[in-house]
Formats: structure tokens, sequence, C-alpha cells
């Protein structure tokens, strides 16, 4: 009796731990493509759900929507219907985890329970875009003109294989070299940035400039993957071909550039050649600055730099802005109306209000210090002295941030991107260092890639 | 309508099978049926393509084949041994000794109990918050190099978390420094239990304090230092919380400080189902080959 | 006697001499993190750039107010952990005694295999059965839920073990058949006689119960994903690899301290049993 008893509850457990964990969730994704149909029908649902990683939009929709009614940290109104912002942190991939199990249940899902908008980086934005998770905007009743005014990278981020935008942003984020005005003057003998930029104008003047930089003690720059955006937006192939992983040319002239330039000491090897460490900010205060220049966009400046700080460079106005040897973007925040949502007009209305209204954006720009997405604004305020950014000693770098980015292309996107962009500079860092050669370092890069998509194959 | 005592007892008896539902119950629901529901899951090809669910098709051993001719678990079951063994070794060197001056009468350690407290403390530190600190300490502008360089011990600051041997060794420092206090406290109540009349009667025939420790003490306390070799080894098979915080779950430099579970961690993170059961069942049988073998080993040993 | 031991081995006054140099060096191993810690986080994000210095700093409470107003939730955090901690504790040490005494005071046919079986349980690493783990509570409604991490401290074969031990050595058999003769049942046994006499380990027990919850990490990152819902391993965690927030490294020691001192201090306080019991569960030889 009792084995029996047992064994009949081995059976079920595993039936239902198999089944039910991952079965079920293939019929669920075909009931999504079709419960779209089924739910047009119906409009004006009573609660929209929003999923994001963070609070910086919720701030702007709280901030600028009209008639946003604010409840609590996660709750709010619009006329009748309640807004639920679902808000998981990016850690170890949780928030695409989390609107990965919603979307695969949004065709059983209770109408209040379906997602409404979800949020998307650009790292990973076409694993939703080439999908149909995301509603083609036109559906939507808004189509390309609606947009006219937007940077063109940004809509490339989430136009899908058909050539359909299916994503939004209120935000640009144009990188351009962010450097130390005082070390500038000491070792260029000017801080003119369009004087410093004929000193970094191509790489080649670039790695001129970081031996003189080295020769009077100073580092280029704080970690070997400041410049990595710079060269994986410039790529002319893609991440995965064939289902095989591929080293763009691109790619590895960053790695080769970066080598030379850490064993000749020219970068600081202290920050372990990352981001974000301890070592790596030292340059952003006046009695640690030993870095020439950083790249990023206008959001770095702002919140990530410690301008806000005593002792800052920034808090002195230390920092000028110039375009550098190419133009990048960096970060960036995409708005999708999710398919089967019941609030459509709603979502419509969200996504052109935040992303494409002059009032509001201009406000943002105004309050929020954001680069807003928005070419006619942008411009204005790029000729307005009164935008001058106190932490770059009253320059307006607006125009700088708008002319690197229209070179950007960003035809050689893959769903693979986030993966392989964060997994390669990590894997090189051991180069870097001097743990591993460049072989070894690959080797490394393949294993994790093959591990983490399971589709791919190394070579 | 007397019972018989006989039918007493066996009514009694009845409610020690009572007593164990819940223990059961839990243990069947919690992780019995979770441990065949992992091993079910290696049979199966499962995971996830960008929004697409590939699976779960059954594909026999496939999974076995990919992950042993991959050739990575065994290279992270070393990476794991070594660490162990890093911060094991003088774990057990530490405790024997500690545990042999509490115990020594004759030595009478004062404010034992003051060291037996300080010992003990790391311990109970959170793994994460203390790997945490570990990593914000010895990053190449943090204090332990600011000191280092201030008391002219090191020219230049030092990369400890580039370096494969300097990060497996603060790795199995952290282990030692978190569970030396554990072993020396085990191993002292077992010393304590050994009745003083046997070193007397040593003394008397005018054996040392190192004499008396190998031949008394050490053989009497052989069934404890097994278990805290064998528990020792099942945690250092497990260990997870310390190396992966330290290099934030990446384990550099070139994966030399990835552990077992940080790889089992990276399959369940990326929903690769499959594979996660495969590592595990691996893990599994891994565990109890070396357990076994720790075992067998110790009981010959006691046979000659 | 004394003469015996100085020709043979070392004297006892350098024994003891180099066993207190060793204490000392090993205490000083233990503590001085945690000194550096405590010093840092009253030190500001810029000092902390220039060096370790001895002298604390005047940033302590600035510290704490960044942390408090970072976006990862480390107050809440540390209500979680107790909470979680506190009911698996309490659930964990008495169903462990219910179990122990169940092996201990009845004479059922399957006893010895039952205990065998517990024993052996306690051999299988937790991490093993993770990922039926997560698939089953994501079926049963418990993901994300506190409960998931509660439930299963209900069997713990290693606070079985100690209570087991500690009855034996506690608990007269002839105690329960007295109580029998008063005629009490035999859940009200246990609860009224038992557990009040099994108070000391099951003090000790809780703490250890409490504190392995406490510190547990692998478990929850895969349970939890609410940001208000996450215990503190999880969030000290995050710590290390925040991207995009501006990196405080005062509000980071700072966080490292909150999740820290206060298991220290508790610690202090209750030190004595702590210690002490730890040598009384010792699996005796």
């Amino acid at each position: 009796m009792k084995r029996k008893l047992i064994s009949a509850l081995l059976c079920a457990a595993m039936a239902t731990t198999l089944l039910a964990g991952c079965g079920g969730k293939t019929t669920d994704t075909n009931k999504a493509n079709n419960a779209s149909s089924n739910n047009e029908a119906k409009d004006g649902g009573d609660v929209l759900n929003i999923y994001v990683w963070n609070t910086e939009w919720q701030e702007r929709v709280v901030a600028y929507y009209p008639n946003y009614e604010k409840v609590d940290d996660t709750t709010g109104k619009i006329g009748d219907v309640t807004v639920n912002w679902v808000i998981t942190a990016n850690q170890d991939n949780a928030y695409q985890n989390k609107l990965d199990e919603a979307l695969d249940n949004q065709a059983t899902a209770k109408d209040d329970d379906k997602v409404d908008i979800f949020l998307i980086e650009a790292d990973y934005a076409l694993k939703y875009v080439d999908t149909p998770d995301a509603l083609p905007l036109s559906e939507l009743g808004l189509d390309d003109s609606v947009f006219a005014n937007q940077y063109q990278y940004t809509k490339d981020v989430v136009t899908d294989s058909n050539g359909q935008l299916k994503g939004a942003s209120w935000q640009g984020c144009p990188g351009a070299l962010i450097y130390n005005r005082e070390i500038a003057k000491k070792v260029l003998g000017t801080d003119d940035p369009a004087k410093v930029q004929e000193a970094v104008s191509d790489w080649d003047k670039y790695a001129e400039t970081a031996a003189k930089m080295q020769a009077a003690g100073y580092f280029m720059t704080a970690g070997a993957t400041d410049s990595y955006r710079v060269f994986s937006n410039n790529v002319s192939s893609k991440w995965v071909v064939d289902g095989k992983i591929n080293i763009d040319p691109n790619i590895k002239k960053w790695v080769d550039m970066t080598k030379e330039q850490a064993d000749k000491k020219q970068i600081n090897s202290a920050s372990s050649y990352n981001l974000w460490q301890e070592d790596w900010k030292k340059g952003f205060f006046t009695d640690t600055a030993n870095v020439f220049c950083y790249f990023g966009p206008a959001w770095f400046i702002d919140f990530s730099m410690s301008c806000d700080q005593d002792g800052s460079v920034g808090s002195a106005g230390g920092w000028a802005v110039t375009q550098g040897p190419q133009g990048f973007f960096w970060g960036g925040t995409w708005i999708c109306a999710a398919n089967g949502t019941d609030n459509k007009d709603l979502v419509a209305d969200i996504i052109k209000t935040m992303t494409t209204d002059p009032t509001v954006l201009s406000k943002i720009v105004e309050e929020k210090s954001d680069f807003v997405n928005d070419q006619t604004i942008m411009e204005k305020y790029a000729k307005d002295e009164k935008f001058g950014n106190k932490y770059l000693g009253g320059q307006n770098p607006y125009g700088i941030f708008a002319s690197g980015v229209s070179s950007v292309s960003l035809a050689n996107q893959s769903a693979y991107d986030q993966g392989c962009n964060e997994e390669f500079q990590n894997a090189m860092t051991d180069y870097f260092a001097g743990k591993a050669t460049y072989e070894e370092a690959l080797q490394t890069f393949y294993n994790k890639i093959t591990a983490k998509y399971p589709d791919i194959k190394a070579e | 309508m007397k019972k018989k005592k006989s039918s007493n007892v066996v009514k009694y008896n009845r409610w020690g099978y009572i007593f164990l539902i819940p223990f059961f119950v839990t243990f069947i629901v919690f992780q019995l049926i979770p441990l065949f529901g992992t091993f079910w899951n290696s049979f199966f090809e499962n995971y996830r393509s960008g929004r697409q669910q590939i699976g779960p098709n059954f594909i026999g051993i496939e999974n076995f084949k990919t992950i042993i001719t991959s050739g990575l678990i065994w290279k992270y079951a070393r990476n794991t041994l070594i660490m162990w063994v890093l911060g094991f070794v003088p774990q057990i060197f530490f405790s024997l000794l500690l545990g042999a001056w509490f115990s020594d009468k004759r030595l009478s350690i004062k404010a034992s109990g003051f060291f037996k407290t300080v010992i003990y403390l790391p311990n109970l530190i959170m793994a994460s918050a203390f790997a945490m600190l570990f990593f914000t300490l010895f990053s190449e502008g943090g204090p332990v190099n600011s000191i280092l360089v201030n008391l002219h011990i090191l020219k230049e600051p030092f990369a400890f978390l580039n370096d494969i041997a300097a990060t497996r060794g603060l790795v199995g420092l952290m282990n030692f420094v978190m569970w030396f206090g554990n072993t020396t406290l085990l191993l002292l109540a077992g010393m304590l239990g050994i009745d003083p009349s046997l070193y007397e009667a040593a003394e008397v025939d005018g054996a040392t304090s190192t004499q008396k420790f190998f031949r008394i003490t050490l053989p009497i306390l052989k069934p404890i230092l097994v278990y805290v070799v064998i528990t020792s080894l099942i945690g250092g098979l497990q260990m997870f919380d310390v190396p992966s915080v330290l290099t934030n779950g990446k384990g550099n430099p070139m994966e030399t400080s990835m552990t077992l579970i940080m790889y089992l961690n990276n399959h369940l993170y990326s929903k690769n189902f499959g594979l996660a059961g495969t590592v595990s069942v691996l893990l599994f049988l891994i565990t109890g080959i070396l357990s076994f073998i720790v075992f067998k080993v110790s009981n010959e040993k006691n046979v000659k | 006697m004394k003469n015996n031991t100085t020709s043979k081995g070392l004297g006892i006054h350098t024994r003891r001499a180099i066993a207190y140099i060793i204490l000392i060096l090993l205490s000083f191993f233990c503590l001085i993190w945690f000194f550096i810690l405590f010093i840092n986080a009253t030190r500001a994000n810029s000092e902390l750039g220039t060096g370790f210095t001895i002298v604390p700093g005047t940033y302590l409470l600035k510290n704490w107010e960044t942390m408090i107003h970072r976006p990862i939730p480390i107050v809440r955090g540390m209500f979680n952990s107790l909470f979680v901690a506190t009911m698996s504790a309490i659930l964990c040490t008495y169903f462990s005694s219910m179990t122990a005494y169940a092996i201990h005071a009845y004479e059922f046919k399957a006893r010895k295999a039952v205990f065998t079986l517990i024993l052996m349980i306690m051999t299988i690493p937790t991490q093993v059965s993770a990922l039926g783990f997560i698939q089953l509570i994501g079926n049963i409604g418990l993901r994300d839920s506190h409960w998931a991490l509660i439930l299963p401290s209900i069997a713990a074969p290693v606070t079985f073990f100690y209570m087991k031990q500690y009855m034996d050595s506690t608990l007269p058999l002839s105690l329960i058949e007295a109580a029998r003769i008063d005629g009490a049942g035999e859940f009200k046994i246990f609860n009224t006689m038992v557990v009040p006499l099994m108070k000391p380990a099951i003090a000790v027990q809780a703490i250890f119960c409490f504190v392995g919850s406490w510190n547990n990490f692998f478990v929850p990152t895969l349970v939890l994903d609410t940001e208000t819902k996450k215990t503190l391993p999880i969030l000290i965690a995050e710590l290390r690899n925040t991207d995009w927030a501006t990196f405080d490294m005062g509000a980071v020691y700072m966080s490292i301290a909150f999740s820290i001192f206060p298991v220290i201090i508790v610690y202090l306080i209750l030190s004595k049993h702590i210690v002490g019991g730890m040598t009384l569960g010792g699996v005796k030889g």
C-alpha cells in the first residue's frame, strides 16, 4: 500500500512540475496571438498595468501626464482607470523574466491583470519588438507621421523586421566625450571644445592624445569598457550570423586598441577595467582627478558623475563636452503597447503625449534636464544660452549631443545583443589585465554565451 | 472493557507516525517532489530562445552528453574543490589547535569565553554581506590596499580580484574566517568529553602535549572529525554566496572562481531547465560519491 | 612533572605565550573587517577615495539618509528578513521537536529506518532540488511569496538531530508515562510538557534557524522578484551589480553595516547561550 502511495505521489509530482511548469506555455503563446482580435471589441478596461524596472518613467508620467493622480508609490488614477505600476528591478534579468511570465499568461489573464504597457531597453528590444508581444503603433491609430520629429535611431531600435514601428521613447541618449577642462588645459593647452575635438576626432588622434595624457601622468579613460559602446554602435555585422557567434571587425578593433592602451597603462587598471567601480569614479572628484575623459550621454553628466556632491569636478564646473571620434548612444527607455491590452485608447494617448507633445517634452527638458526625443525642441534648446550646464562650466551640450547620433546605424541589432555585449566586455577584461590570451578570453566568452543562449553555437 | 497493556502501547505508538506527518509532508512536498522534478527535467530539451519556448521535448541523455563533452562542469568542480581546500585546511588546523588549547586544563587559557565569542562571530554574518564587504575592502583603491601601501608592504595597489590566486585565496580566507570558530567549538565539545584520566595516565608515563594530542585526542575525536569533513565538504560543494557576490556572478578572472552552484544558477536564470536539471543530477552524484569516499577512507583507517 | 615537560617539549609558559599570540592574531583577523566597515560607514563618498584612516568620519547620519533614499529598499528588506527568519525559526523548532519526539517516545516499527532516512536527507544539498522547487512553488501559487521560504523549514533534519540528542539526555520516558496515567492526550503531553522541557534546546536552535534563514541567499533570489518583498541578502547582492544609479560608497558601506551590525549586537547579548549551545549540541563521539 505504502509503496503504491509513494509512487503515485511521485508520478503526480513529476507530471505537475513538468507539464504545468512548461507544457502549458506553448499553448498559451498560441492563444495570445488570437487573443488580441477577441479583445479588440472591448475597450476601456478598469486597470492599466504598466511593467517597468525602475521609477524613472513613472516619475515623468506622474509629473506630466494630464489627469494623473498619484495614489501611492505603485498606484495612480487617470479618470476612472486605476494605474498599477509593476516594478521589478533589472538585476539578473529579473525584469524580463517577470515580464515574460506575464506576457505568456496574457491570453488567459483576467482583463484587469493583463499587461497594457511595458518598457524595454535597446539591448534586448528586438526580443519583444520582433514578436507579437508588442503592438504596432499604427494599430493604436498612431502612424509614423506622429513621430516625425523623433531621432531616427530611437525609431530604429523599435522597428521590427517588417518595418513596423512598435514603440517610442521620450528621451534621446546620444553620447559624447566628456573631458576634464583642467587636464585638457594642462596637457593640450586648451579647454575649448572645438580645439579639443581636433585631438580626439578619430581613433588615431585619440590614441596620440592618450599617449600625451600618459606622459603628463593622467589616464585617458577610467576603465577599458568606457569606449565599448562607441565601437559597438558602429558595427557592420550582427553578433549572431547563421546561428553562430560573429565578432565584428569594429569590435575587434576595440579589443586591439584597448589592449594596447591597457598595456601602456593609458587606462586606469585599478577599476579592474570595469565601469562603476570605486576606482573608476575617482576621476569625478577634484582631489583624485586622474582621468581625461569619460564617454556618456546627458543623463550621465546629471546623474552619474556625482556632480551634485561637494568636492566633485562637476560641482566646480570642471567638465566640458565634445563629439569624440564616433557617434554613439547609451541607455534610453522605450514604451511599448502590449498585445492584448484592454485600454488601447488610453495607451495610445499616453504614448503620444509622453513622447511627442511639445509642451510636455519642453517641460521635461527644463525641469528634469532630460535630452528629449524631439529634434526641433532640442535644436531650440541647443541655441538657448540659458541652458548652459553649470557642471560643464556653462557650456550648452545639446548641440554636440545631437550632432553625433545621426551617424549611428542600428541595422545590425540582434536579439542576442544584451548577452553578447555584457559577456564580451567581461571576458575581455581578463585579456586586458594580462590574465589571459585573446583566444582564452574568447573561449570564456563562448562558454558564457552558449550557456546563456542554447540555440547558438560558438563556431 | 479494559484494554491490555500491549494494545495500549500499540495505540500510543501510532502517535509516532502522526507526529512524523508534518516533517514528511513538508519533506515530500518541498524536497522530494522537487528533487524528482529536477531529475525528470534533465531528460528534456527545455529552454527559452528570446520570447520563444523550446520544448519540453524528450531527448534522453542528450543533455548529459552536452554537459560532459563541454567539460566545463569538471573545470568548475575543480575550482570549487580548490577553494574549499584553501579554506578547509587552515580551518581544521586552527580548530584542532584551538580546541586542544581550550580543553587543556594545565594551559588554562584566560578569557577563553571572550576568544570563543570572537572566533564564532563571523559564522553568523550574512555571507553575501561579508563577500560584498570583502569586495569593497580589497578593491584596488580600497582600504586594504591603502593600508598595505601606507605600511610599505606593497609598492603600488594590487588588483586582488584580477588575480587568480588572490581571488581564490580571498574566497578561501572568507570561508576560513567564517567557519573555523564553528569547527573549533564542535571539536572542543568532543575534546571536553574525553575522560581526563586518560591524559593523567599518559602524563604519568611522561608524554608531551604533542604526544597526548596525537595518541589520545585525535583517535578519540575521529568520528567527529569525519562528521566535520563530510559536512564541510558538502557545504563546500554548495559554495555559492561568497564567490558569486565577490565576482558579481561572473567567476572572474577567467571563470577560475566559478563554482558548480554558480554554473547551476546561470542555467536557472537563463531558464534553461533541461541543462539546469542535468547539472543538478551531476551535482547530486558528485556530492554522493565524494561523501562516500571520505566516509570509506576514514573507516578503512579505523580497521587498521 | 614540570621537569618532564620542559625536557621533552616546550615549557608551559612558552606554550601559553604562543597560544595567546595566535589567539589574539586570529581574533584580530575575525574583527578587523568589521572595524574597517564601521569606519568607512562613517565617511563621505569623496573621502573614501583618498585612502583609509583609523579615525571615524562625520558622515554616519548622512550616509544613513542616502541609504534610505536610494531606490534599493534596505529597511523594508530588514523587515522582510525579520518576518521570514522569525517564522522559520518558530516552525522549524516546534516541528523538529515534534519529529524528534516521535522517534524518541514511540516504539513503532519503522522507527530505526525513519531515523536513518532523516540523517541521509541531511546530506542532500538543497540546491540540487532548486529547479523542481521553483517549478513547484510556481504551480501551487507560492511564487514571489515569503511562505515559500518559511514552510520548508518545517522539515529541518539538522535541528531534528539536535533535538533528538537533547531528548535522549533530558527527557525520561517515565515522565511521559506518568502524564498518560493522569489521562493527558498525546498532543497535550507534547505541547504542555515536552515543549516547555525542551526550552533550552529550542532557544539555541531557534537562534541557529533564525540566523540560517536570515543569511539565506540562494533560494530567496530564485523565489522573490518583487522589490518590496526581497530579503536583505538579495538587496546586498544587488549593491554589487547596481549599474545605473550613482554609486555612493558611503551608502554602500552603510547598507552592509546595517545588515551586519544588528546581528552582531544580538549575538553579543546572547553569546553565552549560543557558544554554550554549540558545545552542548556537538555530535558526541
